[in-house]
C-alpha cells in the first residue's frame, strides 16, 4: 500500500477530484437560479453556487498545471468524458425538492468544511493557500443550509415530513465521500491531504449535532455500490454533461 | 406552501466600513432574524458593500404620519436662526 512516491500526476488527480465536487455542485444548484422559492433564497442559492464554480476554477487550473500537458481550467471542465469526471455522485444528484437540495447542500457542505479546514496545512502549499480561500466561503454555505436544514425539520410536520425523506434517499451517498481510495491513501500519506477517517469523524460529530436540532432520524447506513471517484456514474450526470459542455462543443474555445 | 410574501417584512442597516454610520439599504423578506441577516449578507453586501449588517422587522420600526407632518415639520421652516450660520468662524479654526 504504501511507498508510492508523490507524482504530480498523482496530484493532479487529486486535485481534479476535488474540483471536480465542486464544479458539478456549483452546476447543480445553478439549476435553481429563477426558480428558487423566494427572490431571497434565489441570490443565496447563486451566490453559493459562484463561489463553488469558483473553487472549481482554482481547482482545475491548479490540476491543469500539475498535469503538465498544456490543459487549462475550461478543457477540464467542458472537454472531457462523462467517466473522466471523479466527482462523488452525491452532488450529481438531482435537485428534487427545495428541502433535498438543502440537505444535499449540508452533507457536502459540512464535508467541504471538514476537508478543507485540513487542507490548509498541506504538504502542497498552493493546494493549502486554495483551502483557506475555499473554506471562508464554504464556512457561510454551511450556515446558510444547516439555518434552512434546521427550520425545515423542525418547522411544520409537512416541512419534517419533506426533509426527512430527502435525508433518507440522500444519506446513502454519503459513504463514497470518506472511503478512501488508494489516491487517498497517498495523499494523507504525503501529507497533501488529511486521512478521510479523521474527516468523517469530524463530519459525523457535527451532522449529528445538526440532525438532532433539526429533530431529523439519521438514516441507517445500506451498502453502496456507486463510486464517482473512479469513474462511475449515476445516470444523472450525463444529463448534467450534455448541458454544462454543449456551448464549447457547439463552439470550441468560445469565450467571453 | 406559504408564500414567502407571507414571510414577515425586515429592513436592512449596512456600515460600509468601521467609523461609519449604519444606513438603510433596503427592505427584504424573511422568516425569522437569522435568515434576515442571510439574506442581507447576499442581497446587500455582494460587492463589498459591509462590514456589518442590522436588520429589523419593518413592524418594529415606529414612525412619524405624513398626516402630520404640517405641524410636525413646516415649523423648523422659518427658524433659521437655529442654523449656525450666523457666527463668525475665526480664520485659526480649520475642521469645522
Amino acid at each position: 500500500m504504501s511507498g508510492e512516491p508523490l507524482t504530480d500526476d498523482s496530484r493532479f488527480r487529486y486535485v481534479l477530484r476535488l474540483g471536480d465536487l465542486s464544479l458539478i455542485l456549483g452546476q447543480r444548484l445553478g439549476e435553481w437560479v429563477g426558480h428558487s422559492p423566494a427572490l431571497e433564497e434565489d441570490l443565496g442559492l447563486a451566490n453559493i453556487a459562484l463561489d463553488l464554480i469558483g473553487q472549481a476554477r482554482m481547482l482545475l487550473s491548479y490540476a491543469g498545471e500539475l498535469e503538465g500537458k498544456g490543459r487549462s481550467e475550461d478543457d477540464l471542465a467542458f472537454l472531457r468524458e462523462h467517466r473522466e469526471y471523479s466527482n462523488a455522485v452525491l452532488v450529481e444528484q438531482p435537485n428534487g425538492d427545495f428541502g433535498q437540495t438543502i440537505v444535499r447542500q449540508v452533507l457536502v457542505d459540512a464535508f467541504q468544511v471538514e476537508l478543507y479546514q485540513r487542507l490548509r496545512n498541506s504538504a502542497d502549499e498552493h493546494l493549502g493557500a486554495i483551502a483557506g480561500k475555499a473554506l471562508k466561503e464554504t464556512q457561510y454555505h454551511l450556515r446558510f443550509s444547516s439555518g434552512w436544514l434546521v427550520r425545515l425539520g423542525d418547522g411544520t410536520e409537512f416541512s419534517h415530513q419533506r426533509v426527512q425523506t430527502a435525508l433518507d434517499s440522500l444519506w446513502l451517498y454519503t459513504v463514497e465521500l470518506f472511503a478512501p481510495d488508494p489516491l487517498d491513501r497517498q495523499m494523507a500519506q504525503c501529507a497533501v491531504a488529511p486521512a478521510l477517517e479523521d474527516v468523517e469523524k469530524a463530519w459525523s460529530a457535527r451532522i449529528e449535532a445538526l440532525l438532532a436540532e433539526a429533530t431529523l432520524k439519521r438514516p441507517a447506513q445500506r451498502p453502496y455500490a456507486w463510486f464517482g471517484k473512479r469513474g462511475e456514474h449515476s445516470e444523472h450526470l450525463g444529463y448534467m454533461l450534455a448541458e454544462m459542455q454543449f456551448m464549447q462543443r457547439t463552439h470550441p474555445g468560445a469565450r467571453w | 406552501m406559504t408564500d414567502s410574501k407571507d414571510w414577515p417584512l425586515y429592513e436592512v442597516f449596512i456600515r460600509a466600513r468601521g467609523g461609519l454610520d449604519h444606513k438603510h439599504v433596503g427592505s427584504l423578506h424573511a422568516t425569522d432574524a437569522r435568515m434576515a441577516i442571510e439574506h442581507a449578507r447576499d442581497l446587500y453586501t455582494r460587492r463589498q458593500e459591509g462590514v456589518s449588517i442590522w436588520v429589523v422587522l419593518s413592524t418594529q420600526i415606529v414612525a412619524s404620519d405624513p398626516a402630520d407632518a404640517d405641524a410636525m415639520f413646516e415649523p423648523a421652516r422659518d427658524k433659521v436662526y437655529r442654523h449656525p450660520t450666523f457666527y463668525d468662524i475665526p480664520d485659526e479654526v480649520k475642521t469645522l
